[in-house]
């Protein structure tokens, strides 16, 4: 016991004193928040300093009449086509929208010149005017005023409440919950490949390296390969855990230095303003469907197939890089670990997040091998006990029983060296008893 | 010290050890002879504990082979490995503590050893950055760092240069008037013949000899004598084969069943006989002869 703690320590510390790992911990929460800083930042300039595009529109039925935005001005004439496109070559007019007489029925020939490509934003904005225009049009030629089908428009929200077995209500959100599955079934899926590729590299360095022989001489193999899966699990703990502690400081700051740059009295116009307009809506039911979760089961869930996941593919990830000698060599034996790894993430957007309940949601949340990624897209939706407590146990037996078939690999493969094993010698390995 | 009783190991259909007799006496550098291949690597590597034999004992200090015993035994596998990320002081305390160290014990003996062999300056170095002989002499303070009564070296010469190979040698020399046993496993006949009080030597997984190296070389005496005649007063025959070389004939003589007195005195009457010496092989021929007649049987 007292060497796995040795072997733990010597994998964490290697690890987290390595200095990609401190600028992998502090830059990646910075990167994502930054990236699209950068793009808001970029939006914003081009939008200011971009002049007014000038588009001339020449409209046969005399009819239509587009609405200038805040990027585009319509110029409306008689010109014909020919001079019209004159305008748009002597850089008068951006472009030049044409639209020809037609059956409203069937409206057709509507065409866009311009010097340059116009872009998707411009097309979308132009199609979808016009094709109100039109709808307006013809609702005006069967004789109802457009105005009555705007007044009948209505927007629907259905508030969707849970009720537990003790007879409480649970205000509940699909898209809060459709959220939070993802990005735990998110996370754990990118740390399970991250982490596991680590524990696959280590132990091929090891064995490269020949340093096992050494090792093996001092502890069991079996005390070896756990020393690593548990040392590199603390590293993405750690990693992990400045993340949330990071990401949380830097939210802080930046909705506190927001709040500072917001004068008082804007600040409470605006929070008003949102009260009169969207009364029970929007912030104020997110926050209602946050105080909804049960944080505690979920946070224990995560953790629980964060680690699970983590340590029935690790196991499998050890044994494989015990078999080889290089990272290429790995790739043979890799199939059986990224398939049920990309049949669950898979899985989580397909079944999961659009019926959480479903006989297949079910199945892929309880088999072992994607139960870590599966069951925490369904978690947030509520999972009834027994199935949870099915899926776990069978996670810890799917974990007992990878390690176990991982460590009669790896006693073995650790020193074999010269020889390219396949599946055949594997199996033989495994049989072996000794 | 150690013991093998009737060690059997095979892999698949081949046989790595078969029936294993060893006695290594407490004390005794020990030399483990044999080709590649022939069984050396499987036995130390059962003695260690790395992998378990099919059938047969192994006994330290007359108990049978036990987890405790891994402390006391330090082992130099032949392909050296370190982690060149690591520090040299980390690499020694990690593997000290592995054997069983406590901290505090582990770093004074780590202080002591890199003092002991002028390193002291390396601590703080990676295994990368240093040199190949260096971090030979790393990879060799680790293994004994943590006194072992038992000293297990594959090819411990190899990777050092001459001067570097004279201070291992010494330090081994120095860890065996301690008290330390040595098992030294190599091809390396001279440094066999240099070190070792005892010799064993294995070919296609079995033992073929053993005994001290003048009992060995003892019963491969080919019973050949090399004379020199000074300035013979009748001349040598002719089928003795002499070459003249300033008036002195060498030539050698095999016993044939006289004692070596009753050789001498039949060689007096040729004239002064300057040379009288009984061919000893060396413990390359030996090894050579033998691994080769083991493949013709």
């Amino acid at each position: 016991m007292n060497k796995i703690w040795l072997v733990i320590q010597r994998e964490y510390l290697a690890r987290v004193k390595k200095k990609s790992f401190l600028l992998a911990t502090l830059l990646t929460p910075l990167i994502f928040p930054a990236i699209m800083a950068i793009f808001v930042w970029i939006a914003v300039e081009e939008k200011e300093n971009q002049s007014l595009r000038i588009i001339e529109v020449v409209d046969d039925n005399k009819l239509f009449f587009l609405e200038s935005s805040e990027q585009y001005a319509f110029s409306f004439s008689d010109r014909s086509i020919d001079e019209a496109k004159e305008l748009v070559k002597n850089g008068d007019r951006y472009g030049f929208l044409h639209i020809p007489s037609f059956d409203l029925k069937s409206p057709q020939g509507i065409t866009f010149y311009g010097e340059e490509n116009p872009n998707m934003n411009l097309m979308s904005y132009l199609e979808s005017s016009l094709k109100k225009k039109i709808e307006d049009q013809r609702l005006y030629e069967t004789g109802i005023d457009p105005k009555i089908i705007t007044d009948i428009r209505t927007s629907v929200d259905i508030k969707s409440i849970m009720l537990d077995e003790q007879g409480g209500e649970k205000v509940s959100n699909a898209t809060v919950n459709y959220a939070i599955g993802f990005v735990a079934g998110i996370l754990i899926y990118m740390f399970i490949f991250i982490y596991g590729n680590q524990i696959m590299q280590g132990v091929i360095e090891e064995k490269s390296s020949r340093i096992v022989e050494i090792l093996v001489s001092s502890l069991k193999p079996f005390q070896l390969m756990m020393g690593k899966i548990v040392g590199i699990a603390g590293v993405g703990l750690t990693q992990l855990l400045i993340w949330i502690v990071l990401i949380g400081g830097l939210t802080t700051i930046v909705t506190g230095y927001l709040g500072m740059q917001m004068p008082q009295q804007q600040a409470m116009e605006m929070a008003q303003a949102g009260m009169e307009q969207v009364p029970d809506s929007g912030v104020a039911e997110i926050l209602q469907v946050i105080n909804g979760i049960d944080f505690v089961t979920l946070v224990a869930c995560f953790v629980f197939y964060f680690l699970g996941g983590y340590l029935l593919y690790g196991a499998l990830f050890a044994g494989i890089g015990s078999a080889v000698e290089t990272p290429s060599d790995a790739q043979q034996f890799m199939l059986p670990v990224t398939v049920p790894l990309i049949v669950s993430y898979m899985g989580l957007f397909v079944f999961i997040l659009q019926d959480p309940n479903s006989t297949t949601s079910f199945w892929l949340s309880v088999i072992p091998l994607t139960s870590p990624i599966a069951m925490m897209g369904r978690v947030s939706y509520g999972v009834p006990f027994w199935e949870l407590a099915l899926s776990m146990s069978l996670l810890i037996l799917g974990f007992l029983g990878t390690t176990w078939v991982a460590g009669k690999i790896y006693r073995i493969g650790i020193l074999m060296h010269g020889t390219k094993p396949s599946y055949k010698t594997l199996w033989k390995w495994i049989k072996t008893n000794n | 010290m150690l013991e093998t009783q009737k060690l059997n190991k095979s892999y698949g259909t081949n046989r790595a050890l078969t029936d294993l007799d060893l006695k290594v006496n407490k004390g005794v550098i020990f030399g483990l002879l044999g080709p590649n291949g022939a069984g050396k690597s499987t036995l130390i590597r059962i003695i260690n504990q790395i992998i378990d034999a099919d059938s047969g004992q192994v006994f330290i200090d007359g108990r049978p082979l036990a987890p405790d015993h891994i402390s006391q035994i330090g082992y130099l596998p032949e392909e050296r490995g370190l982690y060149k990320k690591m520090k040299v002081w980390d690499q020694m305390l990690y593997f000290a503590r592995l054997k069983g160290l406590s901290q505090i014990d582990a770093k004074k003996r780590i202080n002591l050893w890199l003092d002991k062999m002028e390193m002291s300056t390396w601590k703080e170095k990676k295994i990368e950055d240093l040199s190949k002989g260096m971090a030979q002499k790393v990879q060799f303070i680790s293994t004994i760092i943590h006194n072992p009564p038992l000293l297990i070296l594959d090819e411990p010469f190899s990777g050092f240069d001459p001067v570097n190979a004279e201070i291992i040698k010494d330090q081994i020399l120095e860890l065996k008037s301690q008290g330390t046993t040595v098992i030294l496993s190599t091809h390396r006949m001279e440094s066999v013949e240099l070190l070792c009080d005892q010799v064993a030597m294995i070919n296609r997984s079995q033992k073929i000899l053993d005994g001290t190296i003048r009992q060995v070389k003892n019963s491969y005496r080919p019973e050949v004598f090399q004379v020199t005649v000074d300035h013979p007063v009748k001349p040598i025959p002719a089928e003795w084969i002499a070459h003249e070389e300033d008036g002195s004939y060498h030539f050698t003589l095999p016993l044939s069943g006289k004692t070596p007195n009753e050789l001498l005195g039949e060689l007096m009457p040729y004239g002064q006989i300057s040379r009288f010496q009984e061919v000893i092989p060396s413990m390359e021929e030996i090894f050579i002869h033998q691994v080769k007649s083991t493949k013709h049987e």
